[in-house]
């Protein structure tokens, strides 16, 4: 298989920071407050690696730094330390390393991504065709009937009415502001898809149309995918390979199944165990 | 050392600022013509006048003009508005020597506010536009360090996005006046507050065109023979007011007869309707060549 990212000793530190905050934080020191500067370690040294068409599952409880860690390879926040190649036919972009117009680029082209809050991830002054359109114009796709045929189709595609593509999704339900992110996020047809806690805070039934949505997605059109959740059922669902963060590090990873059935880190065992 | 500056009888020096003031005006303008369209940020000096009346304008011409220079002041196209009255006064005050005109052909230098004449510009002519808001991305972004870094990356996704709204709610695009323009494939500029109408001027025009934004102290410039091209989509072309009455005839100017000009539509007591050009200075010269239309 195909490798398309490869995150290496990815770092974010809140604060002053010193040489001793990755070394007195983490997992086995049970904190992410350096007790020399005080600064917040959020990711602590994380490696990771994705591969074409996979679903890679982070879990963790919240404050475990798996938000951060996507919003750094989304460029939402800059990294104190490490590094993370991306692979795209052929080419290979060392992502921290890239001008932030590139970043841009790779970002508009080749990513998509899905907040837990539509407020963060859509603009709730332009309508929910506008946000799809948005990610369309800034690819440089500047035909109108295009542009709006392109939103039309990908509203239909998340089971939004493409009737209420002109309304504010200030007006829409919970569970279809987060669909017009989904479609917000495909609209380019991006090789790789963040999904940051999509179904938190949704009933049941709704998360379970979302799911099974983005399984539609990953299968039909072969999409890398990167999910963040601290739900055991979305993991267990979606990814075929699971990382576990606890105080910025990754104390476990494999298989999912293997993962959920017989947990070797002591805090999964605990996680899994609470949850079943 | 620099020369002694002429004085006028009034004591003032000549163009009113010191020479260091014009120095660094002529300098951020040689920097805003070799980066079109770019924002160029100044040290906006005090003028006799209060900030939004024309003091941007009014500091590049005063840091341009010399003795050999004819002048002509512009406000909607009049030579005789308030505006315009006003500062040709103050230039004639503190620039003695300066020759004033209110043809646009036998101008060098011409001030203006809200129009750009309807004789084309030539190229011994530079153009000063009065602005008062520089920035086109201020309508979808308050920050302006945000904006420099989006006008750097050429990042007007957002400026696109409120153009598409408008055609969602209005089936076209709804800004009458300060239309988006990109200028040299890059930055997008406020063209300030000119009608759609003269847009296209501003596309390989022959004489320099400056930019003044006093208050918000910013300069730019669209340098000759260069390419402005406002924003539109594809398939919704740009297009300019129409001049069309009901039976879809072009109205022409009720003085001189133009079927070209911008017109002014002014409401007469009766509560009819009398279309007029904008630019007194060709509606003059067209009523005296005979009314006969300009082709």
């Amino acid at each position: 298989m195909n490798k398309v990212l490869e995150v290496s000793a990815l770092t974010r530190i809140y604060g002053r920071g010193c040489e001793e905050c990755l070394l007195v934080t983490g997992a086995d020191r049970a904190t992410n407050l350096c007790s020399r500067c005080g600064s917040v370690v959020a990711a602590n040294a994380a490696s990771f690696e994705l591969f074409e068409g996979e679903t890679l599952g982070i879990m963790g409880e919240s404050g475990s730094g798996k938000s951060t860690l996507v919003k750094m390879l989304y460029f939402d926040e800059q990294p104190t330390a490490g590094s993370a190649t991306y692979f795209d036919q052929g080419n290979t972009y060392d992502l921290f390393r890239l001008n932030s117009a590139r970043q841009r680029w790779i970002r508009n082209h080749k990513f998509g991504m899905v907040y837990q809050n539509a407020h963060v991830g859509l603009n709730f002054e332009v309508s929910a065709g506008g946000n799809i359109a948005e990610r369309l114009l800034m690819c440089d796709q500047l035909d109108y009937g295009q542009v709006r045929q392109r939103a039309r189709e990908l509203l239909k595609r998340t089971d939004v009415f493409p009737e209420r593509m002109d309304e504010s999704p200030r007006s829409f339900s919970g569970g279809m502001q987060q669909r017009v992110q989904i479609a917000r996020a495909l609209a380019t047809n991006p090789p790789l898809l963040f999904l940051d806690e999509v179904t938190t805070g949704l009933d049941l039934t709704v998360q379970a149309k979302i799911l099974d949505l983005i399984l539609e997605i990953q299968q039909q059109h072969r999409i890398s995918m990167i999910v963040v959740t601290h739900d055991l059922g979305v993991v267990r669902l979606l990814a075929s390979r699971t990382i576990v963060m606890k105080f910025g590090q990754v104390v476990e990873m494999g298989l999912t199944d293997q993962i959920l059935e017989d947990p070797q880190h002591a805090y999964t065992q605990s996680l899994v165990s609470s949850a079943l | 050392m620099n020369p002694a500056p002429a004085h006028t009888p009034g004591g003032y020096a000549f163009g009113f600022m010191d020479e260091f003031a014009k120095k660094e005006i002529r300098r951020k303008i040689l920097k805003a013509i070799a980066i079109p369209g770019y924002q160029v940020p100044y040290s906006s000096r005090e003028m006799p006048m209060a900030r939004g009346f024309g003091t941007g304008g009014l500091q590049l011409t005063l840091s341009l003009i010399g003795v050999d220079d004819t002048l002509k002041v512009i406000d909607q196209g009049s030579d005789e508005s308030v505006n315009a009255v006003n500062i040709r006064n103050f230039i004639a005050h503190t620039c003695q020597g300066v020759a004033f005109t209110t043809r646009t052909t036998e101008a060098t230098l011409i001030q203006t506010r809200h129009r750009i004449p309807e004789f084309p510009l030539q190229q011994h002519q530079i153009l000063v536009l009065q602005v008062p808001y520089p920035d086109a991305l201020v309508v979808v972004e308050p920050s302006e360090a945000k904006r420099k870094i989006m006008h750097g990356e050429a990042d007007y996704a957002r400026l696109w996005v409120k153009l598409y709204e408008d055609i969602v709610k209005f089936s076209e695009v709804t800004i009458s006046h300060r239309y988006p323009t990109k200028i040299a494939g890059h930055y997008v500029i406020d063209p300030s507050p000119i009608p759609r109408y003269d847009v296209p001027k501003l596309h390989q025009s022959k004489a320099l065109l400056l930019f003044g934004a006093g208050r918000e102290k910013k300069i730019y410039a669209v340098p000759p023979f260069t390419d402005a091209e406002p924003l539109s989509f594809t398939d919704k072309p740009f297009r300019v007011e129409s001049f069309h009455d009901e039976h879809g005839q072009r109205r022409r100017c009720s003085r001189c007869g133009s079927p070209n000009s911008f017109l002014d539509e002014v409401v007469c007591d009766d509560g009819g309707k009398l279309y007029q050009c904008s630019d007194s200075d060709y509606c003059n010269a067209m009523t005296a060549s005979g009314g006969s239309a300009d082709e």
